[in-house]
């Protein structure tokens, strides 16, 4: 239970900076934000790193990763155009 | 128990220095100049905490390689080859990505845990459904936006009754769960019902909605790798998930009130719902005057200040490059352009400012909605290119239009305004702008890309 309500504190917490953050987000880079949010949303490979060890079954680690698969999709291509989008913003002058 | 091959306090110590380095990267979002650095540091943020992960005792890190350069792969190859007027269908499709991976990996940890307790079952539960629903619902969404399927309103009389059906069996599979934690039936029974319950949520929010969905599925993405660190008990899923759910959140509420609407109305749209209003001949019935590019050229002879508005055409019609061509020739001569931008222009956030700043137009140049429209007066004449509903006055001025009450930009207040446009047929919200017959209006009929080309031609021969 404690360390239930520990991580939810963590996650009220997290979303209140996120919003304090976010809010100050000019509209010219919502596109940006929207494909950055996208890479940070592939922190879900940390989970599915973890969860392809060999001591579990076969199947768990095919969902695994598959897992692994789907978030790097999300990691690099999310991080590398928002870096080609953010290159658009800067090359002037 | 995941143990690590070092002490477990310093992998934690990695995911708190990430979760901080994604907060500093997000923070790096808040202005253009500060923008590409803040992904960088975001970047490193990830690629620690996947170091501190791959620290774990006993993976298989050949099967992790496999999925990763696979992966990988895909990723940059999609990032390097889409064109910026695809993005919405891009970030679509990886919301879908990110809500899959949650539903695999919440099911693979529960599957693996030994004694399951209380909350693990719920978060599990959760992880599956909001998972589940990112990942159909961002797919019909691409397939929406990319044109592979009708982007209006589909669906069945009764929708909402079965969606409401839908999510109660969801939430029973989640208290099955709860009671019987080795149920994996359970589990996949909430995935499965969910991954329909996305379709069927996705499918009736068609047309001028889409911004508005993106940014939830973009939201819900993130909620779903929250739900996944709920059930692994690991901080930085969380911390990096309630960033994105918070993002998204707050994306979606500043698209619902540029439209004027409530979120409620635009995820529970009425399926077939008709335009009503005046009919297109009453609104144009001969008042409608068109004009060629050599007479627009003509009056841009002796204008000083010009606003170009886009939409969503200029877009179709890749015409972003030949309007910032417009725009160099106007400047030369010592005319002052500007773009204004609204808010729900194009298909999603922002979409509109990413392809003018591919075609080179500084982003000073580009104004919000409200501060142009302080401004619309002085303006000798505004192009607007492939935008309808977002500058049609009937939102201000007819208190019975579909629109009534969304903000627009007041281009007709401008002393001159050119349409670019292929017919006068309606926009999104199906319904005709009175814009298009009022006196200071001239219509360029034509494809936006051809008829600014003539355009150019004709101020370069001017």
């Amino acid at each position: 239970m404690d360390m239930l309500i520990a991580a939810i504190t963590v996650f009220v917490l997290a979303v209140y900076v996120g919003f304090e953050v976010i809010t100050k987000v000019p509209p010219t880079l919502h596109t940006p934000l929207m494909s950055g949010s996208n890479a940070i949303s592939g922190i879900t490979l940390i989970g599915a790193v973890v969860s392809t060890r060999t001591d579990n079954p076969t199947l768990a680690t095919v969902l695994a990763v598959v897992a692994v698969a789907f978030a790097m999709i999300n990691v690099v291509g999310g991080y590398m155009v928002t870096h080609r989008m953010l290159g658009m913003f800067r090359k002037k002058r | 128990m995941i143990t690590y091959l070092i002490d477990l306090g310093w992998v934690n110590l990695a995911y708190l220095v990430a979760s901080v380095l994604f907060i500093i990267g997000m923070k790096g979002m808040t202005h253009p100049r500060t923008a590409l650095r803040g992904n960088l540091i975001s970047a490193w943020g990830m690629l620690l905490a996947v170091v501190a992960a791959l620290l774990a005792n006993g993976l298989s890190y050949q099967w992790i390689l496999v999925g990763a350069v696979l992966g990988g792969a895909v990723g940059a190859i999609t990032a390097v080859r889409v064109q910026m007027t695809q993005m919405p269908e891009m970030v679509a499709l990886f919301n879908g990505f990110g809500g899959a991976a949650s539903v695999l990996v919440a099911g693979a940890a529960f599957m693996t845990a030994a004694e399951p307790d209380l909350q693990m079952t719920i978060a599990t539960g959760l992880s599956g459904l909001i998972g589940a629903v990112t990942f159909t619902g961002s797919l019909i969404a691409f397939l929406k936006l990319a044109e592979k399927m009708p982007s209006g309103s589909l669906g069945f009389p009764g929708i909402k009754a079965f969606n409401g059906l839908l999510i109660l069996v969801a939430l029973a599979g989640t208290a099955w769960l709860a009671v019987d934690p080795s149920s994996q039936m359970a589990y996949w029974l909430v995935v499965v019902v969910s991954c329909v319950l996305g379709v069927t949520l996705t499918i009736p929010i068609g047309g001028a909605d889409m911004p508005v969905v993106i940014a939830l599925l973009n939201s819900y993405s993130g909620l779903a790798a929250a739900a996944t660190g709920f059930v692994l008990m690991n901080n930085v899923l969380i911390i990096a998930g309630s960033l994105v759910g918070a993002s998204g959140i707050i994306l979606t509420q500043i698209m619902c009130k540029a439209m004027n609407r409530s979120l409620g109305a635009v995820l529970f749209a009425e399926f077939g719902g008709a335009a009503s209003g005046p009919s297109a001949d009453d609104v144009y019935g001969g008042k409608v005057k068109s004009t060629s590019p050599a007479e627009v050229a003509m009056m841009l002879e002796t204008a000083q200040r010009v606003l170009v508005v886009p939409g969503y055409g200029m877009a179709v019609a890749q015409a972003q490059h030949i309007v910032r061509d417009m725009a160099n020739i106007l400047e030369a001569r010592g005319v002052l352009v500007e773009y204004g931008i609204h808010p729900v222009a194009g298909r999603m956030p922002g979409h509109m400012n990413i392809l003018l700043a591919e075609a080179d137009v500084p982003y000073e140049k580009l104004r919000e909605m409200d501060d142009i429209n302080n401004e619309i007066a002085q303006i000798d004449v505004c192009i607007v290119v492939g935008a309808n509903d977002t500058v049609n006055p009937a939102a201000r001025n007819d208190p019975h239009s579909p629109i009534a009450g969304m903000p627009i930009i007041d281009v007709d207040r401008a002393r001159t305004v050119i349409v670019v446009k292929r017919s006068l047929s309606p926009g999104f919200a199906g319904i005709p702008n009175p814009l298009f017959a009022a006196d200071n209006c001239l219509m360029m009929f034509g494809d936006g890309k051809k008829a600014l080309t003539e355009l150019v031609q004709a101020l370069k021969e001017g």
